[in-house]
């Protein structure tokens, strides 16, 4: 079900959401207060460790195909390095940075305002459709792309249509290709069919994404097979394998976000009036976390505190171990749910509304705790259709096209 | 066929391919800091002690450096306190010179000055800091004037230093006066070397007051310390109350013409605009400011994702449009006040009420 105000739902009186508002708010000035050397340390490092990766993946690569007996094994470790690093720089760094997280230690270099990251979407649109559209707009139908991204049905609102017949075919299709997907996103395919679309703006979208993706496409799929002369399909095969891995990983890491069961969708009713401690109240409702040890935390971008990020997406990822402890706290005294469980369970949850939701809601059963609402076929807003943004959700800023 | 120069230049835009969106000079910078022309940076390698308060720091520049400063100008230091870059101007002392490997700025501490004293006391050489390029006009003309005077204050002395020593390296010293007030004799910067450089150059007359004992300098007695003032092109720097008398004095002679003023107004703020009010259009946010806080660094502490660079006006990367209202630049006083203009938000501060489109 939708919800249209989470105050009823919760069961919590306004002056208690207020006061957890007020708690959240503590946490994030008290975060605020003692970013330090440390912090700016931990992203450094994360730096210097991707761009080592990269570099000697692509050494290891070149290397390995001199002789024979070392082609196989370098193949394979090349492609993993390259693999990983492609998965750090996406998730832990380039998300991160592009949030805002690092951009108060006033380096150039490490700021959202200039980071581009190695994926085919250019970090502007990205910075508009997920910063500021998906994080404001968190799990509100119509509002939020980023339920099924406009491809699945992962709401029971949202009206079934016999196209959502192929949705198993779909979700293999964008987990494969999904740094593709990704980079149509803010372009928005349901506004341009609609026609609701600038043509303007339409254009300059697609030659930027078009510039971005070259470049992407001649590093992996030409220079670099080229480089390797006769043995460029190696490496060309090795390069695609990386991207596979990437896109599969970053596909599945993002799903257990806000599909797991117990991760609530709002309808727009909720927005109305919506206070700053109503707003954190729907990211904690919307959002889901996932369990595991340190090195996966950081190679799903801290995304498995997902809850965390959500309430605070420009801190520093490296903090949010801590901020969930005191989270987690708040939601056991305030008697809020606070979804999390191991990787598997919630990719498998998404996993399983994925191909329910491809059938009409008659066949299926509700996943969600409560029955469900009537149907809604809302189409997207626009950005004029939306409420003001919040600020929070970090930096978003597109230079003035005159 | 014509033989094609492969230059190192050339070879980098060509390592762009690989690297895309990463420049080349992003892994370089990892082998050593130095090497990348992203963000222009150095090392210190020297902390040299010049007085109690002060000292010099000889800085090696990475690449995209040029050494083509002129004598007198200032450069920008970043430095990172815990965790954060902090950026203030300093006056480079070390003579420009083409083939030069180093450069040294001079730093005071300054009593609330967190990172001048972090600078003076805290830097330990093999440092990478920041940098940003050569600005200012308070510089010395090629050739020098015949006759010249300086008036400096303190850690004013920095650029004056700059000026001194080219003309000592060139061996092309004019006449020049210097005229420099300290508090006591050990808080002078540079003191031996000026000694040094007197003893060598019949030409230079070095004035000392010590203003602890002796008093500040009456400009009304100028004629006596130094009686063909009204002759010479003067350059003067120091703390503000100083260079405001000073500029009161030479305009009532009718000489503004030959007078240059170094002011560090950006460090200690205080006689910018008057204040007020900015509002963030976009995203809603304002700030009540005074007229020494920066519309950036306003915007920053409300909240906003301020876009910006070298936060000392050169690069442009922080100019916004400006909606409507007023603002000052804090470097000349020139006021933007027409709707839509362009301003340079590290520079500038509100006069009054004004909104800002971001």
């Amino acid at each position: 079900m939708a919800i249209a105000d989470v105050k009823e739902y919760t069961h919590l009186t306004e002056e208690e959401v207020e006061q957890l508002g007020r708690e959240l708010d503590a946490i994030r000035a008290e975060v605020e207060e003692s970013r330090c050397d440390a912090d700016a340390a931990y992203i450094n490092r994360m730096i210097r460790v991707q761009r080592g990766l990269a570099a000697a993946g692509r050494a290891t690569l070149l290397a390995g195909l001199h002789s024979k007996k070392t082609r196989t094994p370098a193949w394979i470790a090349g492609a993993s390095l390259l693999g990983v690093a492609k998965i750090l720089e996406n998730m832990e760094i380039g998300h991160n940075v592009m949030h805002g997280q690092w951009d108060w230690m006033n380096d150039p270099e490490i700021h959202s305002s200039n980071w581009e990251w190695d994926t085919a979407q250019p970090a502007e649109q990205w910075k508009h459709s997920h910063n500021y559209v998906h994080h404001q707009f968190t799990n509100v139908l119509g509002h939020d792309n980023d339920i099924g991204y406009g491809v699945l049905r992962m709401a029971r609102e949202q009206k079934w249509h016999p196209y959502y017949l192929g949705q198993p075919v779909y979700n293999a299709l964008l987990a494969g290709l999904f740094q593709w997907g990704v980079a149509l996103h803010d372009l928005d395919l349901e506004a341009i069919r609609k026609g609701k679309k600038d043509p303007v703006e339409m254009k300059r979208q697609l030659r930027q994404i078009g510039r971005k993706g070259r470049n992407q496409v001649i590093k992996d799929y030409l220079v670099y097979p080229a480089l390797s002369g006769k043995q460029w399909k190696s490496t060309l095969k090795a390069n695609a394998t990386a991207n596979l891995a990437r896109n599969l990983w970053s596909y599945m890491i993002i799903f257990c976000g806000h599909f797991p069961d117990g991760a609530l969708h709002f309808t727009e009713e909720e927005l109305e009036d919506e206070t700053r401690a109503e707003w954190y109240l729907r990211q904690m409702l919307g959002s889901a976390n996932f369990e595991g040890g340190r090195l996966l935390h950081i190679l799903s971008g801290s995304l498995g505190f997902q809850i965390e990020h959500h309430l605070f997406p420009d801190l520093p990822s490296n903090r949010y171990p801590e901020i969930a402890v005191k989270v987690r706290a708040l939601c056991e005294k305030y008697d809020i749910p606070y979804t999390t469980g191991p990787l598997h369970n919630q990719y498998g949850q998404a996993l399983r509304t994925i191909m329910k939701l491809s059938l009409p809601n008659s066949m299926t059963s509700s996943d969600k705790p409560e029955p469900p609402s009537p149907s809604i076929d809302r189409g997207r807003r626009t950005d004029a259709e939306r409420p003001t943004r919040r600020t929070e959700t970090g930096a978003y800023y597109r230079k003035q096209t005159a | 066929m014509t033989p094609r120069t492969l230059t190192w230049g050339g070879v980098r835009t060509a390592g762009n391919k690989l690297t895309t969106p990463l420049h080349p000079d992003d892994y370089l910078r990892l082998l050593n800091p130095l090497w990348s022309e992203r963000e222009l940076r150095g090392r210190v390698e020297e902390v040299i002690p010049e007085t109690d308060d002060a000292a010099t720091l000889v800085i090696r520049p990475g690449w995209g450096w040029r050494y083509d400063h002129r004598a007198g100008q200032y450069v920008g230091i970043g430095v990172q306190v815990d965790g954060k870059f902090q950026w203030r101007s300093y006056s480079v002392s070390s003579p420009p010179r083409r083939r030069g490997r180093t450069i040294s700025i001079t730093v005071r501490a300054m009593p609330e000055g967190k990172l001048s004293a972090h600078l003076v006391n805290g830097l330990e050489p093999g440092t990478i800091v920041r940098l940003a390029s050569p600005s200012g006009d308070f510089v010395l003309p090629d050739p020098p004037p015949a006759k010249m005077l300086f008036l400096v204050g303190g850690s004013g002395i920095t650029p004056v230093m700059a000026m001194l020593r080219t003309l000592d390296r060139r061996q092309t010293m004019p006449d020049v006066v210097l005229h420099y007030s300290s508090p006591t004799a050990e808080r002078m910067i540079f003191r031996d070397e000026l000694a040094e450089l007197e003893s060598r150059h019949e030409s230079l007359t070095v004035h000392r007051l010590h203003t602890d004992t002796e008093g500040m300098l009456s400009l009304s007695g100028l004629d006596g310390l130094c009686v063909d003032w009204r002759e010479r092109e003067t350059w003067a720097c120091g703390p503000a109350p100083m260079l405001d008398a000073v500029e009161t004095h030479w305009e009532r002679a009718g000489l503004d013409e030959r007078l240059h003023l170094e002011r560090f107004s950006l460090e200690l703020g205080g006689d910018g605009g008057e204040g007020g009010t900015i509002t963030f259009q976009t995203t809603g946010k304002t700030a009540e400011v005074d007229g020494a806080t920066t519309v950036l660094e306003a915007g920053e502490a409300a909240g906003v994702g301020m876009p910006y660079g070298c936060r000392m006006g050169i690069c442009h990367t922080c100019t916004l449009t400006l909606v409507s209202g007023t603002v000052r630049d804090l470097r000349n006083g020139n006021e933007f006040a027409q709707p839509n203009e362009q301003v340079q938000t590290c520079v500038t501060v509100p006069v009054g009420a004004c909104t800002l489109d971001i």
